[in-house]
């Protein structure tokens, strides 16, 4: 009987994951149906214009699905040659050794700082040197919203992808090594086709990460509602634009604050999914 | 002669391109380094000076005060004493509630490998964990804050906890999945119940694994603010009624940041929160190397 009661009670907590996400799903969509009803969903989501005046409201989630996209595309990029090169440098040049164990505790203490301490050092330290080379007019903006956010995935990009390229068998290396082959023909030809799509999902799962960081790109981007026509220009992100107007808004505008939150919840969603089966793939073969 | 040559050229052109790959990696593995140096150097520098026994016991400055001490060229006065105990119940609500339930679920599901609905609920946690933090701060200001037609602490526990609750079944699971499987086996051999083997054998053999999953779990909320910029609110003095709004060290360090006049104390709040995840972090860390050599 007592054994029954414990079984329950295990299945009922892993159940609870299942009911919040369902209520997740079932919140967002039930929040934001007045404002796809007022809309349409294909309008609210190509409409850039964000007019909060009483009487003539209209609001359009596409500026800010362009910016989120933008900041965090960018920050994919940026960080793709610096993440690689720790995940080299852990996984195949140092392997076990204490430089490894360095380089990864750097990495790790990347990953726990929080997002507004990163948000303040860009907008202390980044923000007047974007300033000095003229990259932008204020220092906000799109590009260094993306180098912040850039540094802030390394860790989760390089430590997968570590994994993965330590995985690599050690036969096929030797194999060719034995063929005369230098080590970054071995990094070239063996290693990064044998470990690739689990290196491109652990950029998938960056990029998840990326989409939906807040506090650091709420304090850099420069919130203006408009869509960002270049680099320097400023914008908003979906993260952001919530975190910014959630509060003071009720009626149509709290509804398409959640519309963008179930958007954003569906993209993070899609992305994570992606990346998922890929390393379920990878693990496979 | 010029074939021979050619050949020899091309592979010291190898050993070279060989030589300046490795060079590029350590170069920008190590330029990864850069920035935690700058962040850390930043905070500290301007930082430590607010740093006495009054920035732990007083409430956060108004404007006017700050305002006040700056003409007269003192620090600012005051701490954030309010945002450190909101930060102490929040998290410690939050624990409670992800904790217990975090450890049941990881238990099911690394005892039930195979069946759909596990696998199911393994992906549900994997979506959990990648949701955005501000996505959650939404759904407990509906399914929280709305009912109790306030912000409270209780709400920013319960966005902190859904965002707990996936890292610990995950960790969990991992945990008791390293676990032999004689363990649960002599236990049920020598007559226990299905409860005692779980809760006397499993659990306590796999402690330090789950120890840690929640040190760094609860090291990972510490620091959150989007959510709870939604939920607890913020407030001026020390709260300890959890259906009140409550403030919170990252929420504090918003506030600082959105008042030109406090900004000074920006710094010295974001060393805390830095040294006390820095502490979690190395606790769980130690706790798991202990735990891999016995």
């Amino acid at each position: 009987m007592k054994d029954k009661i414990f079984r329950l009670l295990l299945m009922l907590s892993a159940a609870l994951v299942l009911f919040i996400c369902g209520g997740m799903v079932y919140s967002l969509v039930s929040g934001s149906l007045e404002a796809f009803g007022h809309f349409g969903f294909f309008k609210f989501i190509t409409t850039a214009e964000w007019n909060p005046r009483p009487d003539q409201e209209e609001y359009g989630a596409l500026s800010f699905i362009i910016g989120t996209l933008m900041t965090s595309f960018l920050a994919l990029l940026f960080c793709i040659p610096f993440s690689i090169s720790v995940a080299l440098f852990t996984g195949e040049y140092f392997r076990g050794s204490k430089l490894s164990v360095i380089v990864s505790s750097v990495i790790e203490l990347l990953a726990g700082i929080p997002s507004i301490v990163y948000g303040l050092w860009g907008f202390y330290a980044l923000r007047p040197l974007m300033e000095q080379l003229n990259l932008s007019t204020q220092g906000f903006g799109i590009l260094t919203a993306s180098i912040v956010l850039a540094i802030m995935i390394i860790p989760y990009a390089s430590s997968l992808s570590s994994e993965f390229i330590s995985m690599v068998p050690k036969d096929l290396k030797e194999g060719a090594y034995s063929l005369g082959a230098t080590r970054m023909e071995v990094i070239r030809h063996v290693i990064l086709p044998n470990s690739g799509s689990g290196v491109f999902a652990s950029y998938i799962l960056a990029l998840g990460r990326a989409l939906g960081e807040t506090m650091a790109v709420t304090m850099l981007i420069g919130n203006t509602e408009n869509i960002p026509r270049s680099l320097s220009s400023t914008g908003n992100s979906m993260a952001s634009i919530i975190a910014n107007q959630f509060g003071e808004s009720d009626g149509l505008k709290l509804s398409s604050l959640i519309a963008i939150g179930l958007l954003l919840f569906m993209i993070t969603a899609v992305i994570n999914f992606i990346g998922k089966l890929v390393i379920s793939k990878f693990n496979k073969v | 002669m010029i074939p021979d040559k050619s050949r020899s050229s091309s592979v010291s052109f190898r050993i070279f391109k060989d030589r300046f790959f490795y060079v590029c990696v350590c170069l920008m593995a190590s330029l990864t380094a850069i920035p935690l140096i700058w962040i850390i150097w930043e905070v500290l520098k301007k930082g430590y000076r607010q740093i006495n026994l009054s920035f732990f016991t007083e409430v956060a400055p108004t404007t006017l005060e700050a305002i006040k001490a700056k003409n007269a060229g003192d620090l600012i006065p005051g701490g954030i004493a309010n945002g450190i105990t909101g930060t102490l119940i929040m998290v410690v609500i939050a624990s409670l509630i992800a904790i217990p339930i975090g450890i049941l679920g990881g238990v099911y599901l690394s005892e039930h490998r195979n069946n759909r609905f596990s696998s199911l609920i393994r992906s549900l946690t994997d979506l959990l964990q990648g949701t955005p933090s501000i996505v959650v701060g939404i759904i407990v200001y509906f399914w929280v804050v709305k009912p109790l037609s306030s912000y409270s602490a209780v709400a920013g526990s319960v966005a902190l906890a859904i965002m707990m609750l996936p890292l610990i079944i995950r960790s969990t699971e991992e945990t008791l999945k390293m676990l032999p499987g004689t363990l649960k086996e002599a236990g049920l051999a020598l007559g226990a119940s299905y409860t005692s083997v779980v809760l006397r054998v499993l659990i306590p053999s796999a402690f330090g694994g789950l120890f840690t999953g929640i040190l760094l779990a609860v090291s990972r909320v510490t620091g959150e603010t989007a959510p709870l910029m939604l939920t607890a609110l913020g407030a001026s003095a020390v709260n300890w009624d959890i259906t009140r709004p409550t403030s919170s060290v990252s929420l504090l360090i918003w506030q600082f940041y959105n008042d030109p006049n406090l900004v000074d104390m920006i710094w010295s709040s974001s060393l805390f929160l830095l040294v006390l995840i820095l502490i979690l972090n190395i606790i769980a860390k130690s706790v798991a190397n202990k735990w891999r050599i016995q």
